[in-house]
């Protein structure tokens, strides 16, 4: 047995007594099939498996029990059939000694296979799926480190895999787990090998083994010598730790692997012998991994031998079946006496990785002496694998220079254990590697989540930041919307009549009509300029008289032609298109021909008085006018009657209320001056009366109009309507007022025209009755959906309208103290004004009424809001009871105070009417919730304070010791007061 | 007499040129900020806890490069933070100062979710977002996101925020420190022969 391969040197490595021979006596037997298993979800390095049974299932050998998750890990097949009996927290081999969740099954005796078959020639499957397939079988490394076949085998998928190294140096003492295997399933191992070298296609095949397992080369070579594969067995010398990835590929191929990278980087795959022994019973028996060989020895075992052993069994079974005598136990192993891991609660089962179980005496395994102090001998150097420096590192490690042990290669070190072995001082150098990465790693990823944190703060301070601003500029957005709105509201009430009326003025008939009025006009002043000339000339007796009368005829045609043009003009397209044009134009028309008549007049009568000028002239003239006035007002009229029909209603009423307020605010300059002239006891007061008489007349007439109009409006723009109507309405109670208070003026200073001015102001206060009646059956006729919104108006009203009749009532206090004889006046208007309010009350509560009966009962929904309504209402009528009776008791004896007390019991009444109601809706309320459950939360919320107060306080009684009577005390009580509320909660979660 | 002409010629041309390169460079290679404030963030445990008295870990750091600030105010970091900020910096490394244990413990926060009233003031509360709820449903804690910055326990009307150790699993489970062995000497070993020495 030579080799044809040169082996290489790899720095180190130790010769500790190897312990094999023990076990390598018996072949390899079966353990007897555990009553119960024990299967951890996390096998194999990466994440921990999914369980995919449920507790109380039955499954059989071979069924898949939990699945991996992500790309490393590894599937878990029930090692037995039997039935699930928990998932839960069990003690697992790991070096902390800690539980892990596992699967738990209790065999039913049957050893039951599930289903499985091989596959019948697996070159046929493509790669990907034949690597899936060998997934599904939940292989792991066999030889120790326990990573999922699955990934190795996916290497070639992005490395260039030049040779492929089989594991089978086996280099820790006592374990003889794989050459067992070796020496009688080598055919396994050839056919796994085969399967690799399929999948990955090497160049070059090593099996690599140490040269004191002379049988198992043996058994290697007969089943190896006639592949066809490129593949040689090399054979090594024994030295620990040549089963080492890197220090085994060292050997082989002289390929040193760089720090911090895989071997595949340098175009090398290393698998277990166990592995491909898996990996051939996976796929051409379809067996998945559910057993594997253990070595199980120590001076402790009376058995030493290899046993094949169901995953999932526990060690007490393993020991009991190798008669473990107890009392020699001093240490049991999992693993290797150099790598392995001290366990000590037997119940731990046998997982993938288990290569081998040492039951050691005290006098193999005697406890570790205590450490001394570093001599500085230099050994650990020449013994490390890694080329490492230990005795540097332990410096490092022990005095906490995390950063310098990183820097020195650290991560590097694969804890063999040969520095440690070699120490004279016993140091457990390993133990302080395996801190120091711990802890660099814990720095690492502190490192990250603080980074993470990091992003995370910035993130949310970036967001707060934004919100802030989203939120001002949502803000201005608004106001700027608002004030849009606004402008665009006003500018519609503005633009609403003249872009109305421009829309529907005749576009071809107004600057026709206008050429054809400056012609006709043209024309006439030329007519006069003629007749003029021809006068002077007749009075101076000059010639050339006929030639002038020649050109004023002319001239006279010509201004008649163009009169007549004019005339034709404006009656044509008046009828045609455009009636409200024409009806402004004719009633202008209509005004200036009464004008004229007047001057006319005037001329006469002046004419008349002095006794000069061509009086029967300017009579002629007089009747041409009144002609002409009779027929442009008739005209006037028709047009009037006629076109008004519903379409131009409403910019009619536009319009019409325009003319009402030209014609309001000449009504009010003839007062003002019928009132000077008045004061100044002028003798044209009479006539001025007149005056103001006929305006007010045409101002009623006007508003009889508008009234009309409006009624004629269809329902739809009825909205519209009242607002104007209350535009209105408020206009004229401004002006009310205005009288009013002259009035009194008037009447304090005992002036004589103070009837007149009542009369006035009597006047004005009908029309805004009138006007207020009409409001009211506007709204009225309003759709219902809009009866809030008049409720709140109607109760602004009434507001108003209080505040007026305090106004006058302190008003009319005043002429009682002062005995003016305007007193009873004023208590009538008083009293007037107080019916109004009255009749304003009654409407709102009508209002209020309807609404309430749109709105059934109140729904629960809304049942809130209601109640506050309702507590406000409540309020507001107590308040106005309150100033009522103030005022009664204020008014001088024997006064008429009859109206007051009438309006004191209805508001009483109503006041107590509306407390009613709200009491109701309060009980109401309440119950509704006690009945609901509505209560329940609050109660919650209070359970909950109840018990944090109760938390706190019994922290204080810890805190303060001294004062713990009183302490004690308030948490009793507390404690009364939180169970009592969990009570009631309790009461109502039923 | 030339000579010292050219001496001083040269002299003044050498400074022309060293004064344009520098003004140059200056300029070419100005530095935004300054670079220590974020070395110094960098070794923050980035719990923005508020404890050193600053609002959050970069306050912090500013203030110990600009302001002169003890750099042993941050007891999530530790010892090892301020000895790390000690070496960043070139300045004695303090004692922590903090009234509670060297190295603190790993806390995260615990929402006990059946008393929580739903009330957002943790959420609030919360720098790094770890805190999942809304208005009058029950809050909990992403735990992974977690700082341990303790923030959120103050703000809770109910007191149902624990701060709880971190679980250990086999996950973050590490290897303890090994116990430092009793060092013996030769000759306490066998006092017998200390004694003979002595004696």
């Amino acid at each position: 047995m030579k080799n044809t391969i040169r082996v290489h040197q790899f720095h180190g490595g130790i010769h500790p007594p190897e312990n094999k021979k023990q076990s390598t006596g018996a072949p390899i037997s079966l353990a007897p099939i555990p009553s119960r298993i024990v299967l951890p979800l996390q096998q194999h390095i990466g994440l921990p498996a999914d369980p995919v049974v449920r507790v109380g299932q039955r499954v059989l050998k071979g069924q898949l029990v939990a699945e991996a998750i992500g790309r490393i890990s590894a599937n878990i097949h029930a090692s037995i059939s039997g039935t699930v009996v928990a998932i839960e927290p069990h003690p697992v081999p790991h070096m902390s000694g800690m539980k892990a969740d596992c699967l738990i099954i209790e065999s039913d005796g049957k050893d039951e296979w599930i289903e499985h078959q091989g596959l019948a020639d697996y070159t046929k499957l493509p790669t990907q799926a034949l690597i899936e397939y060998i997934r599904q079988s939940g292989i792991a490394g066999m030889g120790g480190a326990g990573f999922p076949t699955d990934v190795k085998l996916h290497l070639g998928d992005d490395h260039i895999v030049n040779t492929l190294i089989i594991n089978a140096a086996e280099c820790e003492p006592y374990i003889t787990a794989d050459d067992m295997l070796m020496r009688e399933r080598a055919d396994e191992i050839m056919g796994g090998i085969e399967i690799i070298a399929h999948l990955l296609k090497p160049l070059h095949i090593m099996v690599g083994i140490e040269d004191n397992k002379p049988q198992a080369i043996r058994a290697l070579h007969a089943a190896m010598d006639n592949s066809a594969l490129n593949l040689d067995i090399v054979i090594t010398p024994t030295k620990y730790p040549s089963g080492g990835e890197k220090q085994l590929i060292k050997l082989l191929t002289g390929v040193e692997v760089p720090s911090g990278s895989i071997p595949a980087d340098v175009g090398i795959v290393c698998q277990n012998v166990g592995t491909t022994s898996a990996i051939y019973r996976a796929v051409t028996h379809g067996e998945p991994l559910i057993s594997r060989i253990i070595t199980v020895t120590g001076q402790a075992a009376a058995h030493k031998q290899n046993y094949e052993v169901r995953l999932g069994t526990p060690l007490a079974d393993l020991l009991n079946h190798s008669a473990v005598e107890r009392q020699q136990l001093q240490r049991l192993i999992i693993g290797g006496p150099m790598m392995g891991i001290t366990v000590t609660d037997e119940q731990i089962p046998v997982i993938k990785t288990t290569n081998c179980l040492i039951a050691g005496s005290i006098k193999e395994m005697p406890p570790q002496p205590p450490a001394q102090a570093c001599i500085r001998c230099g050994m650990c150097e020449q013994v490390c694998p890694a080329e490492l420096l230990p005795q540097q590192l332990y410096w490092f490690a022990k005095g906490k220079e995390f950063d310098k042990a990183r820097h020195h290669n650290l991560f590097d070190c694969i804890e063999c254990g040969a520095c440690s072995y070699v120490c004279p001082s016993n140091i457990p150098l390993v133990q302080y590697y395996r801190f120091a990465k711990a802890e660099i790693r814990k720095e690492d990823d502190e490192q990250r989540k603080a980074d993470h944190a990091r992003q995370r703060f910035e993130a949310r301070l970036a967001r707060l930041e934004r919100d802030k601003i989203e939120k001002e500029e949502r803000r201005k957005q608004r106001a700027i919307d608002a004030a849009a709105a606004q402008a665009a509201k006003k500018d519609a009430a503005l633009n609403q009549a003249p872009t109305a009326s421009v829309s529907a003025a005749p576009e071809a008939g107004t600057p026709d009509l206008k050429q054809l009025k400056s012609n006709a006009a043209i024309a006439r002043t030329k007519l006069k300029k003629a007749e003029k000339a021809l006068n002077n000339a007749q009075d101076k007796g000059l010639d050339g008289i006929d030639t002038l009368k020649e050109t004023l005829k002319q001239l006279q045609l010509k201004s008649a032609q163009a009169e007549k043009a004019y005339s034709d003009a404006q009656n044509a397209p008046a009828k045609a298109a455009a009636p409200v044009l024409d009806l402004k134009q004719l009633k202008s028309n209509a005004a200036i021909a009464r004008t004229k008549l007047k001057k006319a007049e005037k001329q006469l009568a002046n004419a008349t008085a002095s006794g000069e000028g061509d009086i029967s002239a300017l009579t002629a003239q007089v009747s041409l006018l009144q002609d002409k006035n009779i027929a442009a007002e008739k005209a006037y009229k028709a047009a009037e009657s006629g076109p008004s029909n519903a379409a131009a209603a409403p910019i009619d009423t536009t319009e019409l209320e325009a003319d009402i307020a030209a014609l309001q605010a000449k009504v009010d300059k003839a007062t003002s001056a019928w009132q000077a002239a008045v004061a100044s006891a002028s003798p044209a007061a009479d006539k001025m009366a007149a005056g103001v008489e006929k305006l007010t007349t045409k101002l009623k007439g006007l508003q009889d109009e508008l009234s009309q109009a409006r009624a004629a409006l269809p329902a739809s723009s009825a909205t519209v309507d009242t607002t104007e109507l209350e535009a209105d309405i408020a206009a004229l109670q401004g002006k009310v007022d205005k009288a009013n208070s002259a009035w009194q003026a008037a009447v304090a200073s005992a002036s004589p025209a103070a009837d007149k001015m009542a009369a006035g102001v009597e006047k004005l206060t009908t029309k805004l009755k009138g006007l207020q009646d009409e409001l009211s059956q506007a709204r009225a006729a309003l759709p219902a959906s809009s009866t809030t919104v008049d409720t709140t108006e109607l109760e602004a009203d009434i507001a108003a309208l209080q505040g007026k009749v305090d106004k006058a009532n302190g008003a009319w206090q005043a002429a009682v103290a002062s005995a003016s004889p305007a007193a009873d006046k004023m208590a009538a208007g008083v009293e007037k004004l107080t019916t109004k309010l009255k009749g304003l009350q009654d409407e709102l509560t009508q209002a209020k009424s309807r609404s309430e009966a749109a709105m059934p009962a109140a729904a629960p929904a809304t049942a809130a809001p209601d109640l506050k309504a309702l507590k406000q209402q409540v309020s507001i009528m107590r308040t106005k009871l309150k100033k009522a009776e103030k005022q009664l008791t204020e008014l001088p004896e024997g006064a008429d105070n009859a109206a007051l007390m009438a309006e004191i019991d209805s508001l009483k009444a109503r006041h107590d009417a509306a407390k009613a109601l709200w009491d109701a809706a309060e009980a109401d309320k309440i119950a509704a919730a006690a009945a609901q459950g509505v209560d329940l939360k609050q109660l919650k919320i209070d359970a909950a304070m109840a018990r944090a107060a109760v938390t706190k306080a019994e922290r204080a009684l810890s805190k303060a010791e001294d004062d713990q009577p009183a302490l004690e005390a308030e948490l009793v009580t507390i404690r009364a007061q939180a169970d009592k509320l969990n009570a009631t909660l309790e009461r109502f979660s039923d | 007499m030339s000579a010292v002409f050219v001496a001083v010629l040269v002299l003044l041309g050498l400074g022309l040129v060293f004064g344009i390169l520098l003004g140059y460079s200056s300029i070419r290679f100005k530095v935004e900020g300054n670079p220590l404030v974020d070395q110094v963030d960098s070794l923050l445990p980035q719990t923005q806890c508020g404890q050193c008295g600053h609002p959050g870990c970069r306050p912090y750091a500013e203030a110990i490069v600009n302001a002169d600030e003890a750099i042993n105010k941050c007891p999530p970091g530790g010892q090892s933070t301020v000895e790390a900020l000690a070496d960043l910096l070139d300045v004695e490394a303090l004692p922590l100062d903090a009234e509670s244990e060297a190295e603190p413990i790993k806390k995260v926060a615990y929402i006990r979710e059946d008393e929580c009233i739903g009330c957002t003031k943790c959420i609030q509360a919360c720098p790094v977002d770890a805190i999942l709820g809304a208005a009058k449903q029950m809050h909990t804690v992403i735990t992974s996101e977690c700082t341990g910055c303790d923030l959120c326990v103050e703000p809770c009307p109910v007191d149902c925020i624990d701060m709880l150790p971190l679980e250990t699993t086999l996950n973050n489970w590490q290897w303890p420190a090994p116990k430092p062995g009793i060092e013996l000497i030769a000759t306490d070993r066998q006092p017998s022969i200390a004694l003979e020495v002595k004696g």
